[in-house]
């Protein structure tokens, strides 16, 4: 990889991670604390958008150089595992299982379920 | 009243920051060690996997370490939005996590898919919680305190 790529490829990682802290935030004020939707919202969403990218890149729409700007930087620094972990523990240090099991769990299956219609959409477009 | 933090520029500016280099180095060791192929074409990758999981823990010793010391104000916030919401969220990452998921049920490896996805969700809640366990302990040794964390956020 050319150093130009890799430079443009985590400085696009740094402005998905400053748009996770500005939608998080958003969400946050609108809703409140009490259930950590923000990073669900974000991750489910990117997750989406990811798919939909690979799908493109995989059918040759999409340029390898913008797949991983947009994918591996942008995409991959906008999401996150760490935050969504450390809320999930949080949640179940509070005892609050149903939440810690939602936030865990149902985050994943929504992901990898909106990662596959992601996909799907830049199948049936090539 | 202050304004909120996602709306200051230099909060937004710190994660940017941190971001960047968190992308950066997932980029570089995603580069140096790339994913197993499966026979089917699919791939399997140990490298996010293990990026995450050691993403998660840092997080939670850096967060439960953070709020040991006191409120999130001044240098401690500084550090929690360059380090942890910028360098270790832009480090760790779920899209990838869900795509490359999908992509193994897609190649009809849903086994693999499956030990994956659950792999790296159930491992990253113990990494969390061994790294605030971890973090409680640095502040002991440190300063001698126990004041509680439950129900701080990040």
């Amino acid at each position: 990889m050319n150093p130009l790529l890799f430079v443009a490829v985590a400085a696009a990682g740094g402005v998905g991670a400053a748009s996770r802290l500005f939608l998080d935030g958003l969400v946050r004020t609108r809703v409140g604390g009490g259930f950590p939707v923000g990073t669900t919202i974000i991750n489910v969403s990117g997750s989406l958008l990811l798919g939909f990218v690979t799908g493109l890149a995989m059918n040759h729409l999409l340029a390898p150089q913008w797949s991983l700007v947009i994918g591996v930087g942008l995409l991959g620094g906008y999401t996150t595992l760490s935050t969504a972990s450390f809320e999930t523990v949080r949640l179940a240090q509070l005892r609050r299982y149903g939440a810690a099991l939602a936030n865990g769990i149902g985050m994943l299956v929504a992901a990898v379920a909106a990662s596959g219609v992601g996909l799907a959409l830049a199948f049936a477009l090539g | 009243m202050p304004r909120a933090v996602h709306l200051r520029w230099r909060y937004l500016g710190l994660v940017f920051i941190g971001g960047t280099v968190g992308t950066g180095l997932r980029e570089g060791l995603t580069l140096m060690l790339p994913p197993i192929t499966l026979d089917a074409g699919a791939r399997l990758p140990l490298t996010t996997m293990a990026i995450n999981l050691i993403g998660a823990l840092l997080l939670g010793l850096l967060l439960e370490a953070l709020v040991r010391r006191g409120l999130d104000v001044g240098r401690r916030r500084t550090v929690r939005l360059l380090l942890g919401t910028g360098a270790l969220g832009g480090f760790t990452t779920y899209s990838a996590l869900a795509t490359d998921s999908a992509l193994l049920v897609h190649s009809g490896a849903v086994g693999a898919a499956l030990a994956y996805a659950l792999g790296t969700v159930l491992l990253g809640g113990l990494a969390t919680w061994l790294g605030i366990v971890m973090g409680a302990a640095l502040h002991r040794r440190t300063q001698g305190g126990t004041a509680s964390a439950a129900g701080e956020n990040a």
